[in-house]
């Protein structure tokens, strides 16, 4: 029987209509997280290799595999609870779907990532890939509750829940954070929600990169507390220059005093975006990063941030940047080598700042890693959680660079 | 003494100064309880090495000699997490309390363990930051208990529990091996084992080394104090409050028999004793103005929602004892009977006015005196249960009630811990909530770090509530949770005061 047929008479044909995938990989598409724990409990008595895609929406999937598992059927959101500013979602519903729910029912996820609207749920979570609002509302894991994913040997297993404070058992929810699918496929996630704010201002500043980084010293030295704070590339901005964007968002007299509090401290200098234009500017500034071949991103120190990206554009280039000054928190798109790759990530290191690398063809980041560089002992840790999550190998993942 | 322990008490010795290993039973006993008078276990050596080279050590010839041991801190902890046996040796961290570096321009400090909450906020105030998360026993307990436990306060409302403070950290594993984890930065090097450390109540390692963010001191403040004739309007009233798109900083709730307890005590903070419920809300930020009008809206929003009266603090000074009042409650609590069980539960928050009616239903049932003090606007309840555990029968009344609490509370969509963990205390409800699977999956993560099980045996996972998981097998089934492969034939004598 073709593995196929064996996916048929396992989760019915609805599973296996679906479009073909380019490298010819066979593409299931299970439609409840049972259905994906048994695929995956098949998977690992079987044997086959499995990659994790989520809508499809952005890359070819190229990862080499005996089967293609996407999340696209898992597109339910059981529940938005706006009095308890929750929601429950399955991994494979897309952003701007989930976006416009939430809205509805006076609600707000308060992460811009970077990529496609149409970016799923699933894979946001599994990249952590946060964007300028992680000024303001902290990175990926600050917005989950608890997640429920499925291991390579097709175990189903629950974290953490959806009210606001937990501390029952370990944290697992915040291990899948950013664990690019090695540790589980996701498939349900419980999210914290914000009320969606009254009031949201961008303003912007063009100028040199150094002008910029004197400025946005300025903003954080008077106590300016904005939701995002991006240095962007002319490139990513699509100006002619580099282009400080500081947005604000809240109750309409936080986000009047913070903007008086920015001209006062900035002489005026920063221009009042019309609500249309600033939607625009960050929007395609994170679609941007869809259009190149890599991403990574590196989390320094604010004193650190200018020097990094003085490296950055010495051994990488600087065309495509999107950093938060104030955080030290800096994404990185354009094309670079493998061995471009793996020297930026060394010298990083030796600044004691990590290198994440979050999208690149296979053949790059199987060679690169998604992670590297390791601290002392942690090798060891992420070798053995793998072999928890993951005891037969089932998922394509390349975690750490091929040696 | 047997020879064993002896020769193990000299090496200990040699470690960390004679003076500084306990051997003798009253010493011993002094270590046998945390904040929580349920659970009692008197540990067979203490040790109290004062670096981070010396845990080390410790760690090291523990790991060589396969014995189990348990890290404290303050011993504050309300889960009897910090509780060790005879036959495992307690690793006291308070000696370590140093604070290495507050830089100011980073937002960051870097810690020792040992030390206390509320000074590293001190040590920073001169730079205008500080740490934020203010468990209520900030005065006393420390910041490696607050990461073990993520521990919270009345404004991780707004800043988020400990996880979100926590930047990097150094452990040593359980066979003394020094790891790294996370960066000054945030960033994680691969998956996030800060994460995943933090919360993890003692048993991945021993944190000797700790990196957390400082934030601004907010240079505007309000405080509001609300009262209500019903513990249930007072309910609502959190809903609408969370519902208006302003977050508040804290958003805390204190019923009757909690304000009156407060009033009839030193920290007496001005709370109108006839009132069913008070609620206190405190908004802050970088502006007068804009915090004064949130403080506004806010202020209507509880009128519009059953507060009798609302009260703006005037100055700090009335600040501060509103505040005293709250976070002495427990203490002013504890004044009402020989003992109390601090309980600890989180429901989603609109549930709170009938999880609440709920628990004054159970309370009454078993006719006992319950008080709510607690983080409403987090939905993370503190019923508290003020009883005499000489009283005979009455420790199971406690027992029975405070089950029902839990089931009620995880009927509501809720959960068994929202800051004060698993400990010892909750291990029998973990299977209420969590299917074997995942327990299994949290029992192999945990064997990752520590494979014999060693750090803090017995705690957290109710190993007899696991499936099996690739290649562990559940060597023990049972009702007391069983202790994965550590063992020890050493066991000191605690004469008939062991309980
Ligand atoms: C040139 C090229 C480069 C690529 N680079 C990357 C890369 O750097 N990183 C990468 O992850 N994939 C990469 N992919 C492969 C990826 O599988 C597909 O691009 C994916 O199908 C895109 O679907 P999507 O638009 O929904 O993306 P996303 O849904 O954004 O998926 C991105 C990644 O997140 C992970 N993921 C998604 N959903 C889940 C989930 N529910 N649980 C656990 N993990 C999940 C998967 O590993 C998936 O590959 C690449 C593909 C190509 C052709
Ligand atoms: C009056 C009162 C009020 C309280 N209010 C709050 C509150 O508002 N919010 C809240 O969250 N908690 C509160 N608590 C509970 C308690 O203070 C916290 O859990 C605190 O974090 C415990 O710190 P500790 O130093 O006392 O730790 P301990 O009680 O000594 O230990 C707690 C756990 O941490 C582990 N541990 C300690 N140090 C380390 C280390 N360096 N490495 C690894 N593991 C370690 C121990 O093994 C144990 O499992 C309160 C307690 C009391 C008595």
């Amino acid at each position: 029987m073709s593995l196929l047929d064996r996916v048929r008479a396992l989760l019915g044909d609805e599973a296996v209509e679906v479009a073909a995938t380019p490298d010819g990989v066979p593409r299931v598409a299970p439609a409840s997280p049972d259905a994906v724990a048994l695929l995956l409990g098949t998977a690992r008595e079987e044997g086959w290799r499995v990659r994790i895609e989520g809508a499809g929406s952005w890359l070819p999937a190229d990862a080499p595999a005996d089967l293609a598992l996407t999340t696209r059927r898992l597109d339910k959101i059981p529940a938005i609870e706006p009095q308890d500013l929750s929601a429950t979602a399955e991994a494979g519903i897309g952003c701007d779907l989930l976006r416009q729910q939430l809205a509805d029912r006076g609600t707000w996820l308060a992460l811009d990532p970077p990529g496609l609207a149409g970016r799923t749920v699933g894979s946001i979570v599994a990249t952590a890939t946060a964007g300028p609002l992680r000024q303001g509302f902290g990175p990926v894991r600050d917005h989950l509750l608890g997640v429920t994913f499925v291991t390579g040997d097709g175990r189903l297993v629950h974290s953490g829940g959806r009210v606001v404070k937990n501390v029952a058992g370990y944290d697992l929810t915040r291990l899948e954070a950013g664990a690019f699918g090695a540790f589980g496929v996701i498939v349900l996630v419980h999210l914290r929600l914000r009320a969606l704010p009254r009031a949201d201002q961008t303003l912007a500043l063009e100028g040199s990169r150094e002008d910029l980084t004197q400025v946005a010293e300025d903003i954080a030295a008077a106590g300016i507390q904005p939701a995002a704070h991006e240095l962007m590339s002319p490139a990513l901005a699509r100006r002619e220059r580099w282009l400080l964007a500081v947005r604000f968002a809240g109750s309409a007299a936080l986000v009047a005093a913070e903007e008086a509090g920015l001209r006062a401290a900035t002489g005026g200098r920063f221009a009042a975006l019309r609500a249309d234009e600033g939607h625009s500017l960050w929007m395609r500034a994170a679609e941007s990063f869809a259009t190149r071949p890599v991403a990574f991103r590196i989390g320094g120190l604010p004193d650190s941030s200018d020097e990094l990206l003085d490296l950055l554009q010495h051994q990488v280039g600087d065309e495509w940047i999107s950093a938060s000054p104030a955080i030290g928190a800096i994404r990185w798109g354009g094309d670079a080598t493998i061995d471009r790759l793996k020297r930026v990530r060394r010298t990083l290191a030796g600044l004691e700042v990590p290198l994440t690398l979050e999208r690149a063809p296979w053949p790059v980041r199987s060679a690169v890693g998604h992670f590297g560089a390791y601290r002392e002992g942690v090798g060891p840790l992420v070798a053995g959680l793998r072999r928890t999550f993951d005891p037969g190998e089932a998922f394509v993942v390349a975690a750490e660079a091929a040696e | 003494m047997s020879r064993d322990v002896a020769s193990l008490v000299d090496t200990l010795a040699e470690i960390v100064g004679p003076g500084h290993v306990r051997t003798a039973l009253p010493e011993r006993v002094t270590y046998a309880k945390d904040g929580l008078p349920t659970h009692r276990r008197v540990p067979g050596v203490v040790v109290l090495p004062g670096s981070r080279d010396e845990v080390i050590a410790v760690v090291r010839l523990l790991g060589a000699l396969g014995m189990p041991f348990v890290p404290r801190g303050a011993g504050t902890g309300l889960s009897g997490g910090a509780l060790a046996d005879g036959d495992a040796v307690l690793i006291v961290l308070t000696r370590l309390n140093r604070i290495l570096k507050i830089d100011a321009r980073n937002r960051l400090a870097v810690v020792e363990p040992g030390v206390v909450n509320i000074r590293l906020s001190a040590a920073a105030a001169p730079h205008g930051l500080q740490y934020t998360p203010d468990p209520s026993s900030q005065t006393a307990c420390t910041i490696g208990g607050n990461v073990a436990e993520n521990a919270g306060g009345p404004h991780c409302l707004k800043y988020g529990v400990t996880a979100t403070h926590v930047l990097a950290l150094e452990v040593a594993l359980a066979d003394g091996r020094v790891v790294e984890l996370g960066s000054p930065g945030g960033e994680p090097w691969g998956p996030d084992l800060v994460g995943l450390f933090v919360g993890s109540e003692g048993n991945f390692g021993v944190a000797t080394r700790i990196t957390v963010r400082l934030l601004p001191v907010a240079r505007a403040v309000r405080t509001l104090l609300a009262d209500f004739t019903s513990l249930r309007t007072a309910g609502e009233a959190v809903s609408a409050v969370i519902a208006s798109g302003i977050v508040p900083a804290a958003l805390e709730m204190m019923d009757q028999s909690c304000i009156r307890a407060v009033e009839d005590s030193v920290y007496a903070a001005g709370y109108p004793r006839d009132a069913a419920a008070v609620l206190l809300a405190e908004l802050d930020g970088g502006h007068e103005v804009a915090v004064a009008a949130d403080a506004e809206t806010i202020e209507s929003v509880l009128r519009a929602h059953g507060a009798r009266s609302v009260r703006v603090a005037a100055d700090a000074q009335e600040r501060e004892r509103l505040w005293l009042g709250r976070k002495k409650a427990f203490g002013a609590m504890g004044r009402l009977s020989r003992d109390l069980v601090v309980q600890d539960a989180v429901v989603p928050r609109s549930t709170l006015p009938d999880v609440l009616e709920t628990i004054a239903r159970i309370a009454a049932e078993y006719g006992l005196t319950v008080s709510n003090v607690f983080h409403a606007g987090d939905g993370n309840l503190h019923p508290n249960i003020s009883f005499d555990g000489r009283t005979p029968g009455l420790r199971e009344r406690v027992e029975a009630a405070s089950a029902e609490i839990m089931a009620t509370c995880i009927a509501a969509g809720g959960t068994i811990t929202g800051e004060h963990g698993i400990g010892l205390d909750k291990l029998r409800y973990m299977p209420l909530l969590f299917d074997g699977d995942s327990l299994a999956a949290m029992r192999a993560v945990r064997r990752v770090w520590d494979p014999d099980e060693r750090v803090n045996p017995g705690k957290v996972v109710p190993v007899h509530a696991c499936r099996e998981w690739a290649g562990t097998r559940n060597a023990e089934r049972g009702t007391r949770n069983a202790r994965g492969n550590a063992r020890s034939d050493f066991r000191v004598a605690t004469s008939g005061l062991d309980t």
